[in-house]
């Protein structure tokens, strides 16, 4: 798999202002990468910079082999972006939109199809102001996209669009990557990140904390899974020889197990063979977002 | 060449999209016209309007008027408002080149211009006796310069300003500055020296000399 994009050491200050302190990963070829951070913790600044829209104050970046700033002909048309604050004339219309930046590209999707994938084709003839905030956004992936690039960068795509239309942009990414094309994902949406991301990096504090795959993430830094119930029995101290139980929590009639790996097996069979048999015996698995919390701290949003 | 063919064609219809510029460029210079062309109506004499008439001093003025309108306020406040509100960002990210977005407004300028232009000769035809230009492409030329310098101005003020409330209110700020003094408002006769020697260093006047000159058979 060859890199696509490689950032060492990024720096990136506005003024007095701190925005990026010491970032480093690489994406390879094919993948859904993830930026995943709090507010202000430097991700699209970083995004910017590798779409040569910012210089860097320091540190080594590449996408596709060239330098982003310096070599940015050499990118054009290789590259999709679509941006977290950008706009269009106010009265151009969405097929114009469309048909202006494919024609930045030689090898530019066809429009009308790109328009249906993202569901806008009843939007062809409507004036950017008119789009509601999830039309843009989607609008704007539309066009991230036109030039067929190599590498995407997508920053917080999601933002403004419905339920419906996330997951619907989820499974269209995932095809956009089928079909050749390395994504890099900013996000601060966890199921998004989790769903989508091959692997991500954790950024706080202008800088990378952790890097892996979600369910990497997940292992290392949230374990922990909880097993839950309801039981009339007052003594359940019996749970603290289960295997991988590692502590027991009861308040009033709900039980919560905490423990690692085949818990909810062990639990299951033990209150079975004490014929307790719980009819809402769950289980809740760490998830992306809890690995957040505990890096993060203070909870970001 | 494809993509400034584009971003051309787009830009104008983005242009006769807005009623209200449109109303603007066509309608401000007019407005000028009427109001000073009438007060100051009066025939050919010596010293005065260069020697010519009121009317045929005032109309290629007017011309060069209008390239500063666009230059000074239309322009800046439209490309301050393309960076404000993120469009300039779109464009860059897409690799749109800077030939074709500048390109673009230029070719837009000059249509605006030109419609100007041709409103004000046909409505000043129509009103008083107009002589026709002495020179035809020495006036063509000095229009197309006119446009160009004013157009260069505004891509400055455009850069320079940082929102397009700030580019109106500058720019409205030259462009009237510059009309009272630089001889397309009130005749430079009337003007006390000092302010004449501040008006001769404007863009407008020697825009304003440059179209008049070749229209009047001077130079």
């Amino acid at each position: 798999m060859d890199t696509v994009v490689s950032v060492a050491g990024l720096r990136k200050r506005y003024g007095s202002v701190v925005a990026v302190a010491d970032v480093s990963f690489e994406v390879a070829e094919g993948e859904i990468f993830g930026l995943l951070g709090p507010n202000g913790a430097g991700k699209t600044t970083t995004v910017e910079c590798l779409q040569g829209l910012r210089r860097p104050d320091g540190g080594r970046l590449r996408v596709l082999g060239l330098d982003p700033h310096a070599q940015a002909g050499q990118l054009r048309g290789r590259v999709g972006g679509q941006l977290q604050e950008s706009a269009l004339p106010d009265r151009m219309r969405v097929w114009e939109a469309v048909d202006l930046f494919a024609s930045l590209s030689p090898r530019a999707v066809d429009p009308d199809a790109l328009l249906a994938e993202w569901g806008l084709t009843d939007k062809r003839t409507a004036a950017f102001a008119s789009l509601s905030g999830g039309q843009r956004q989607r609008l704007f992936i539309a066009l991230a996209l036109v030039n067929r690039p190599d590498v995407v960068f997508l920053d917080e795509m999601t933002t403004g669009l419905d339920p419906a239309a996330r997951r619907a942009s989820w499974s269209l990414i995932e095809a956009v990557r089928d079909r050749g094309t390395t994504v890099v994902l900013v996000s601060h949406f966890m199921d998004e990140a989790e769903r989508l991301c091959d692997r991500l990096a954790v950024i706080n504090d202008h800088r990378v904390v952790a890097l892996d795959t979600p369910q990497g993430l997940i292992a290392r830094y949230a374990p922990e899974v909880q097993v839950m119930f309801h039981t009339d029995q007052a003594d359940l101290s019996w749970l603290s020889s289960v295997p991988y139980v590692e502590s027991f929590d009861v308040r009033g009639t709900t039980a919560t197990v905490t423990g690692r790996g085949a818990v909810l097996a062990h639990v299951g069979a033990a209150l079975v063979a004490r014929g307790l048999e719980p009819d809402d015996l769950r289980v809740r698995r760490p998830t992306l977002e809890d690995v957040f919390m505990r890096i993060v701290g203070r909870g970001g949003e | 060449m494809k993509v400034l063919r584009k971003m051309s064609l787009l830009e104008l219809k983005l242009f006769a999209r807005e009623p209200v510029t449109v109303l603007f460029t066509l309608a401000l210079p007019l407005l000028v016209l009427y109001v000073l062309g009438g007060v100051f109506n009066q025939p050919a004499e010596p010293g005065v309007f260069r020697g010519v008439s009121g009317p045929n001093y005032y109309l290629p003025a007017y011309i060069g008027l209008v390239a500063a309108s666009i230059g000074l306020i239309a322009l800046p406040v439209h490309i301050a408002g393309y960076r404000e509100r993120g469009v300039l960002r779109r464009y860059r990210a897409s690799a749109v080149p800077s030939i074709s977005i500048f390109g673009a407004q230029v070719l837009v300028a000059f249509v605006a211009a030109s419609l100007s232009a041709l409103v004000l000769i046909g409505a000043a035809t129509a009103s008083w006796d107009i002589s026709a230009p002495r020179s035809l492409p020495g006036v063509l030329g000095a229009f197309v310069i006119s446009v160009l310098c004013f157009a260069a101005i505004g891509f400055l003020l455009g850069a320079v300003l940082p929102s397009p409330r700030a580019a109106q209110g500058v720019g409205v700020l030259l462009w009237f500055v510059m009309f009272m003094i630089s001889g397309s408002g009130p005749p430079p006769e009337v003007l006390p020296g000092s302010l004449n020697a501040v008006g001769n260093a404007t863009p407008l006047k020697h825009v304003i000399v440059l179209i008049q000159d070749p229209w009047l058979g001077f130079g």
